[in-house]
């Protein structure tokens, strides 16, 4: 069930350059469930700037009502948001968008997750929740450079944790595809978050395996009424998923990524 | 205290969410109970499905945004088969939005859109800056928003309100053109046409080039143009343009519009109609007023009530 509540500020801070993370507090976590999912979070008291803001869900912690969003400091909006301080409200609109298929067949099964940037942060929750169920999560994580790295060891305790830096400056250089060609790594299934060349090179090299994609889209409402962040699906030239409602994760060819 | 009573419209209160702005109602069912607005304002219909605009389709403005979308839709018939029966469920009129590349192509979605048992009004879509051909091609011309008007109100069984631009010279001539050519009302505005530009690579920020503003940075301008509207013509008119909130709702009727429809405030805040409609009757008390009637039109004080603002 969607909601919106003015949620408590817990905890916020930079974990890495322009990288914050932001915990928040509040009912509106009893609804959040599966890793994968967004909040749309209003930076603004005012008009500017007007739209809210869709975050990944980092992690979600049902026990104390909290939940954790990681974000880049990259625009006006983000920027607002980052001199937030723990005590004060933020507007949240969500649980938002369908996450990451979880079941029982996973159990035993080597789960490989991939995300660069700041398509890191959902895999966090995924892979707590997939170790929670008996899988196997490995990572191969990329970042710019090690600088904007973060969560390393957050994830290192979860699985086997790889990383690919633009520079060289941690893990291997190049990018996540380079990183799990350099490491020989086998999987079972593959859940991937980043930018559009990354999702579209893995989903081209792992034809044969079963993957799922998390997009980005610049979105309006975030619910699926506005249809600004629809992309084209194969072979139907009127046919379109809505990346906020119909995903954001979508399984490996369901949607065209040139979106 | 807040019914209003239009051209095949009787509406529990004056608040009805903007075509396009809430799809076909079905996010938003979710979200609260459809029964609480005056009506429904759906998005288009055109003959054929369409996809719409390649993204980026929104782009961020101080106090609003802009938004090329290009009429995504499932088609007139996926709208009858589909989208139109789950609303049926809803005591909820619906003013389907109407729009086409021809006369030809309006003239089928209107005929056929209007049959639908819980459709009570047509909303002719001759504004949308955001397609190549219809949309505001017709409604900068006061002749081709005339003929289309008066071919639609041919084979329309029911009222046609008829959705104005802003982005012409003269507004009042284009609704006086419409209202001759049989309009049962106007609704305005539709969104400004606009553009952004990326910093990094100098080129525009949406797919489209250019998209249409909204958000309350347009509100001022529908203001003026809802006031001068109102004077020129005497069919009523459903005030659009940057409504955020209860007050926003009293200056539109102020202005001279009998109901108003939210548009981007549902993006910002999905709640939103449902919170304004149950804020409205406190705002009328404490500017004094005991029916949304005797705010329509205010800032007109030497102009009589028209009679459609009888109870």
């Amino acid at each position: 069930m969607i909601g919106k509540e003015d949620m408590q500020i817990v905890s916020h801070k930079e974990i890495a350059k322009d990288i914050f993370e932001l915990v928040l507090q509040g009912e509106l976590t009893r609804q959040m469930t599966k890793p994968g999912q967004f909040v749309h979070v209003k930076v603004s008291e005012t008009f500017v700037p007007l739209l809210r803001r869709p975050i990944s869900i980092a992690r979600i912690s049902r026990e104390d009502r909290t939940f954790t969003i990681i974000y880049r400091k990259s625009g006006e909006g983000t920027a607002l948001l980052s001199s937030k301080k723990p005590g004060e409200k933020a507007d949240i609109i969500g649980p938002l968008g369908n996450g990451f298929p979880i079941d029982s067949s996973l159990k035993g099964k080597k789960v490989l997750l991939t995300g660069g940037g700041i398509g890191v942060p959902p895999l966090y929750e995924l892979s707590r929740q997939l170790k929670a169920i008996g899988a196997v999560p490995v990572h191969v994580l990329g970042f710019e450079n090690i600088e904007a790295s973060f969560y390393k060891e957050e994830f290192a305790r979860l699985g086997d944790t790889y990383f690919s830096t633009t520079d060289g400056s941690l893990g291997v250089k190049g990018f996540v595809t380079d990183a799990i060609s350099y490491h020989e790594i086998e999987f079972d299934s593959l859940y991937a978050c980043g930018p559009t060349p990354m999702l579209k090179a893995l989903e081209t090299r792992y034809t044969e395996r079963e993957v799922y994609l998390s997009l980005e889209e610049r979105m309006g409402c975030g619910i699926g009424a506005c249809f600004a962040c629809v992309c084209h699906i194969p072979n139907d030239p009127a046919g379109y998923k809505k990346v906020c409602s119909d995903g954001p994760v979508f399984r490996a060819g369901e949607v065209v990524l040139s979106c | 205290m807040l019914n209003i009573t239009l051209p095949g419209l009787t509406l529990k209160n004056p608040v009805m969410p903007a075509s396009g702005c809430f799809g076909f109602g079905k996010e938003f069912s979710n979200l609260y109970d459809l029964n609480k607005l005056g009506a429904i304002m759906i998005k288009a219909a055109t003959p054929e499905a369409r996809f719409g605009n390649e993204t980026p389709r929104v782009a961020e403005t101080p106090g609003g945004m802009l938004n090329a979308i290009g009429l995504q839709n499932p088609g007139l018939s996926g709208v009858i088969q589909t989208e139109l029966p789950r609303l049926e469920s809803f005591d909820v009129p619906i003013i389907a939005n109407v729009a086409g590349s021809s006369i030809e192509d309006y003239m089928e979605v209107a005929e056929r859109i209007s049959q639908a048992p819980n459709v009570a009004a047509l909303e002719l879509n001759i504004s949308c800056p955001n397609v190549k051909t219809g949309g505001i091609a017709f409604g900068t011309d006061p002749k081709m928003a005339a003929d289309l008007t008066e071919a639609v109100k041919r084979v329309s069984s029911v009222p046609v309100y008829v959705k104005l631009s802003p982005n012409v010279t003269s507004i009042s001539e284009i609704a006086i053109a419409v209202e001759q050519a049989g309009a049962d009302g106007l609704t305005m505005i539709n969104t400004l046409l606009g553009m952004r530009l990326d910093l990094k690579t100098g080129r525009p920020v949406l797919a489209n080039k250019t998209g249409g503003l909204s958000g309350p940075a347009i509100k001022p301008v529908a203001i003026r143009m809802i006031h001068e509207v109102s004077r020129a013509v005497s069919i009523p008119i459903i005030g659009m343009g940057g409504i955020q909130s209860a007050e926003d709702v009293l200056e539109f009727l102020y202005a001279g519009a009998s109901a108003v429809a939210v548009g981007t405030a549902n993006f910002v805040n999905p709640f939103i109609c449902s919170e304004i409609i149950d804020e409205l009757p406190e705002m009328l008390s404490k500017y004094g007023f005991s029916h949304v009637r005797e705010c329509i039109g205010r800032s007109h004080e030497d102009a009589p009530k028209p009679d459609y603002h009888r109870a």
